[in-house]
């Protein structure tokens, strides 16, 4: 299992996904706190290719042995690849979240959008604010 | 008075006091009084154990059981002979009384007899993935239905008449609460009619859904059937009976892609209808849809080989209103039976039975059918049950040969108004060729005495 | 390095599992069948070929001897009610009497044939009867049916029911309302019944926050699916309150009667307000659990509610020589068959003797047992080393169960409730239901039941104090628990990655 981290050069949802832009086009996928919570993921359900995700909306699903866990986009745009090196080795959510565990390439509708979601100090604060509630 | 407890007074006034209350009445106190009962329950006084077995029996006593007569009694539960030692190993505690294996560590051996279950239940159905038991043959149709309706989620379910009654009515109770309607397919000569079945089959239809041999008896084409639900994109069902698959094609090399059953024949009770158990195994792609517990093969932390339950995303106590079914408490013992009887009956004994009820039941098909008032209701291939129509009320008939120690079988025209008078006779390996012969005698003579009885009123009239 | 955990091998452990098809060897067999003893008829006559089976299925190929050695190794790899304590809250693990399998057996029941004519199978109906009013009486609801095979099933009967129920008044709901402390099954069931669920919060003290429950009841609710006490072991004071704001909105009330062991003879769901009852047969009266079933799960219900009871139905008719049993499906209302035949009868057979054996008033002592030995076990839990790790989230007395949350012992001790449970089976007893009702952290659902003794209750206490005192010094003994299983911690992620979910023969 990876350490703690959140990259600056990400963008954050509050249902703990990120998103990385490259030019109109986007990676997501889930983030360290987000895989913790869940456990070893046993299972990665992703959409079809040529499928729109939209922003806040739920796009797939991931399980571990025990849980079940929506995944959500946090931007709205269509599927141009998902991850089938972590459809086949799930574990790769686990090891490598914000690199090879990576679960959607969207060609963005909006990219500006983006700039509305946390940053890297906004999202730590989130995740800090929960550990309180 | 039996009470299984072992309160006594000296324990009650002790415990009373380590938790601080005066009285068992106190810690009540939580129950307003306004739904408090306030008079004893009108259920009449404990007795003592053999008075309650005494009483059991005198219960028993009152019923015709199959060790009181020669019984040709089917239609979905058979009196096949289960060996002495499935009880005596269902018996011990050690898998009477534990609950779900919800602590692999202590389970294994349960959990391995799921394993092997489903092992046995995928080689006789011919499908990979078998769940670990349903509660009994109906209701699983039900439950491969709702499977198919969440692989396609389409309304209509295309049914045979040849199917079970009880499972078409338990389909059609259950579908009507998710909004599926059931769409029945007539039979011809004893089989499910496929021209009118490919009429029937379009793009709502969800599912195809017979049974081999089907309620009559009778041996269903299943590649056909498979071939019109799928030109349709419609899941193949079949609902088999598992003793028959030694000698009958396995489903799924059929082109079936869930297979159900009643498990009853494989080593489990009559029970006047309960428990058994259901089985179903379907196709690889239906994985992720299947209902209930299923057992899996894994390592423990020191690398020894396991089995744990798994797949368990799907099950309501993860996915809740998501889940892929809602059972929970299945029919594991009645499923460890099942596959006790399997491995007793063993890879040569399968097809051996297979033989001996065909040769048995065309044997009781010949000769009964050559008596007077009594003709064949089809002409198609059966394995172990077959009908034929009377010339004489089927309820005075059947009642008659009781009086004389036999029962000839089932009076088909309750479920199937178009076979008034029908009898669906059922042979299992307990039937001898002197039974056979019996039966044989008994309806001929009660068949003859009903028509001439008919005659001379007709004369005196 | 030696740790603590290096514990030696047992024999059982040494012993590699071996499944029944990797027993035997080619030719050998049990059963021997009876001879062909007609006139042999050719086999292609009989069967066409392109209906036979092409290739046989690989059952195992063993003797007689081995199979029993076969399934009794492997039954001493179970753990089970005869051999220890099971507290596993929410199933009720009480004593199942030996003399029901006696009575079970006897051929008159077991070997009764589902389709026999109800003249011949007077006896079983009448004792189908009988129970039906005991469980009548103990519900408070006038009509039952006892076909549903268990706990959930019933509960798709009694939603199901309430479909048939607002259908005939032509009033389409779409909403089942559950709390978030209700069981998987509630949930599961609603949907398979095509219902949408709503959630109703829970207040601090453990029952239905009755606010939420008053914003959430619309006229577009169908129902309340409902378990007194709950799944927390409390019994809701509000009920009244409840089955009113319910009823006010013309929706129907459900009972999961899981938890009937705490009340029966002491308070009723009817009386309640409830308009469906389930029954766990396999709980409350003493049916075996068989490893995961057989179970029954009659249902009992209210005179609005019974025109759409699924049939048959048994009925009694009063003569001059006594009365007379018999099955009908005419019901025109009836939701219809839920399954096969009249239910799991040997199940009814077991019921039935132990509401013989214990007549209205043994049950109300089998209850208030229950209720004494649960608040005894939770006083003593509360004790000096336990009570510090092991929090008691609601106050007041609880009734056959109660939970514990082991979030103190995570944060002070560093193992969780998983670890707790999983080093209890080192010591010979069968840990609480663990993590269920989700809603309390690391949470222990614990359920006695009437038929332990104080002894027992007592010897659970000092294991549970003796494995946190451990996890004081050592907290990796339990991380790594347990030591003396046939299998130690398994690997559960690999089996759900990449299922092996059958014997393979392809190394034939
Ligand atoms: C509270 C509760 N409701 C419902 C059920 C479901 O009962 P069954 O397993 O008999 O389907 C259970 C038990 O498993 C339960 O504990």
């Amino acid at each position: 299992m990876a350490d703690e981290s959140y990259p600056d050069d990400l963008r954050y949802h509050r249902e703990h996904d990120w998103v990385r832009v490259e030019g109109d086009e986007a990676i997501f996928g889930i983030t360290w706190f987000a895989q913790d919570a869940l456990g070893e993921v046993v299972f990665y359900e992703p959409p079809a290719v040529g499928s729109t995700v939209s922003a806040d909306a739920t796009y797939g699903e991931l399980e571990s042995v025990k849980a079940v866990s929506d995944i959500y986009a946090p931007a709205e745009g269509e599927v141009i690849a998902v991850n089938e090196a972590v459809v086949a080795s799930p574990g790769l959510v686990n090891s490598d979240p914000y690199g090879e565990g990576w679960l959607l390439r969207v060609r963005l509708a909006n990219p500006d959008a983006v700039g509305a979601l946390m940053d890297q100090a906004a999202y730590t604060a989130y995740l800090a604010g929960l550990g309180d509630a | 008075m039996s009470e299984y407890t072992s309160l006594t007074p000296e324990d009650l006034a002790e415990m009373l006091a380590t938790i601080g209350v005066a009285s068992i009445d106190e810690l009540l106190g939580a129950i307003p009084d306004d739904v408090r009962l306030q008079v004893p329950l009108n259920i009449p006084a404990g007795r003592p154990e053999q008075e309650v077995v005494a009483h059991l029996r005198q219960l028993a006593e009152r019923n015709t059981s199959a060790d009181d007569e020669i019984t040709f009694l089917g239609g979905g539960m058979y009196d096949h002979y289960s060996p002495a030692l499935i009880e005596s190993i269902i018996l011990r505690s050690e898998f009477l009384t534990p609950y779900t294996p919800y602590q692999p560590e202590i389970s294994q051996g349960g959990l391995q007899a799921m394993f092997e279950y489903q092992t046995a239940i995928s080689e006789l159905t011919g499908l990979p993935i078998s769940n670990a038991s349903l509660y009994e043959g109906p209701s699983a149709v039900a439950s491969a239905a709702y499977m198919s309706k969440l692989a396609n989620d389409r309304p209509e379910f295309v049914v045979s008449r040849g199917l079970h009654p009880h499972a078409r009515q338990t389909l059609a109770t259950v579908a009507h609460g998710w909004g599926g309607r059931v769409v029945e397919v007539d039979l011809v000569n004893g089989v499910t009619d496929l021209t009118q079945l490919a009429d029937l089959v379009g793009p709502n239809t969800c599912a195809v859904i017979v049974q081999q041999p089907n309620f009559l008896g009778a041996v269903e084409d299943l590649s056909a059937i498979a071939e019109i639900a799928h030109a349709a994109g419609a899941v193949p069902i079949c609902s088999a009976d598992p003793l028959t698959l030694g000698v009958l094609e396995a489903p799924g090399n059929q082109g079936i892609e869930i297979c159900v059953g009643e498990g009853q024949t494989l080593g489990n009770r009559l029970d006047f209808g309960g428990p058994s158990f259901g089985f179903l195994a379907a196709s690889a792609e239906h994985m992720r849809r299947m209902p209930g517990r299923i057992a899996g093969q894994t390592a423990d932390v020191d690398g020894r080989r396991g089995f744990v339950l798994t797949l368990q995303t799907r099950e309501q106590h993860i996915r809740r209103e998501k889940a892929t079914s809602n059972i929970c408490t299945a029919q594991a013992l009645n499923a460890l039976a099942g596959v006790i009887y399997l491995a007793w009956l063993g890879r040569q004994g399968l097809p051996e039975l297979g033989e001996l009820l065909l040769q048995r039941t065309a044997y009781a098909r010949t000769q009964l059918a050559a008596l007077d008032g009594v003709e064949l209701l089809h002409d198609q291939p059966v394995v172990r049950e077959f009908a034929v129509r009377l010339d004489a009320p089927a309820d005075r008939v059947i009642a008659a040969c009781q009086d004389r120690g036999v029962n000839p079988g089932l009076a088909l025209g309750h479920e199937y108004p178009e076979y008034e008078n029908g009898l669906l006779v059922a042979i299992t390996e307990q039937r001898s060729r002197s039974d056979i012969d019996t039966l044989v005698r008994v309806l001929g003579e009660v068949v003859a005495e009903i028509i001439g009885s008919r005659t001379a009123a007709g004369v005196a009239g | 390095m030696s740790t603590r955990t290096d514990f030696a091998q047992t024999a059982q452990q040494r012993e590699a599992a071996v499944t029944i098809f990797e027993r035997g060897a080619p030719g050998r067999r049990a059963s021997m069948l009876p001879e062909i003893d007609v006139p042999l008829q050719a086999a292609e006559a009989l069967l066409p070929a392109r209906f036979r089976r092409q290739e046989i299925p690989r059952l195992p190929e063993v003797s007689e001897p081995e199979i029993v050695r076969h399934y009794v190794r492997l039954s001493k790899r179970n753990f089970d009610l005869d051999s220890g304590f099971y507290p596993l809250g929410s199933c009720t693990m009480k004593h199942n009497p030996k003399m029901h399998e006696r009575v079970a057996a006897m051929p008159g029941h077991s070997r009764l044939h589902p389709f026999q004519r109800p003249e011949r199978a007077q006896g079983a109906l009448e004792l189908m009867w009988g129970l039906q009013e005991a469980l009548s009486e103990v519900a408070g609801l006038p009509h039952v049916s006892l076909q549903p095979s268990a706990g959930s099933h019933g509960e798709l009967a009694g939603v199901l029911l309430t479909r048939a129920y607002h259908e005939a008044r032509g009033d389409a709901r779409e909403i089942i309302l559950t709390p978030d402390t209700a069981h998987g099954t509630n949930p599961a069931t609603v949907t398979m019944a095509g219902y949408r669920v709503v959630g109703v919060g829970t207040n601090p003290d453990g029952g239905v926050d009755l606010d939420d429950l008053r914003s959430k009841a619309t006229d577009r609710v169908a129902c309340l699916m409902l378990t007194n006490p709950n799944t927390l072991g409390i019994f809701d004071p509000n009920i009244t309150e409840i089955a009113k704001i319910v009823h006010d909105v013309g929706a129907t009330l459900y009972y999961d009667g899981a938890n009937l062991n705490a009340i029966m003879g002491i308070s009723r769901p009817g009386d309640m307000g409830f308009d469906i009852v389930h029954f766990n047969l396999h709980k409350s009266f003493t049916q075996p659990h068989g490893g995961g079933g057989p179970g029954s799960g009659p249902i009992a219900v209210s005179d609005r509610i019974a025109p759409y009871l699924p049939v048959p139905l048994v009925t009694r008719t009063d003569t001059a020589d006594g009365p007379v049993f018999d099955l009908t499906d005419d019901a025109p209302q009836s939701i219809g068959r839920l399954r096969g035949f009249q239910g799991n009868y040997g199940v009814f057979v077991r019921a039935y003797a132990y509401i013989c054996s214990l007549g209205g008033e043994g049950l109300r002592r089998a209850s208030e047992i229950a209720v004494l030995n649960a608040n005894y076990l939770r006083a003593r839990m509360r004790e000096k080393g336990i009570g510090e790790y092991l929090s008691s989230p609601y106050e007041g007395s609880c009734m056959h169960e109660f939970v514990l949350s082991g979030g103190p012992m995570k944060r002070d001790l560093g193992i969780r409730t998983l670890d707790l449970a999983k080093r209890m089976l080192d010591f010979g007893v069968h840990p609480p239901t663990v993590y269920f009702p989700q809603l309390v952290e690391e949470c222990l659902l614990i359920e006695p039941t009437e038929t332990e003794t104080r002894e027992t209750l007592d010897a659970f206490v000092e294991i549970v104090a003796e494995i946190l005192a451990e996890a004081a010094t050592s907290p990796e003994i339990a991380q790594n628990a347990p030591y003396t299983t046939p299998v130690r911690r398994l690997d559960e992620a690999t089996a759900a990655r990449t299922p092996v979910l059958r014997q393979s023969f392809d190394r034939e």
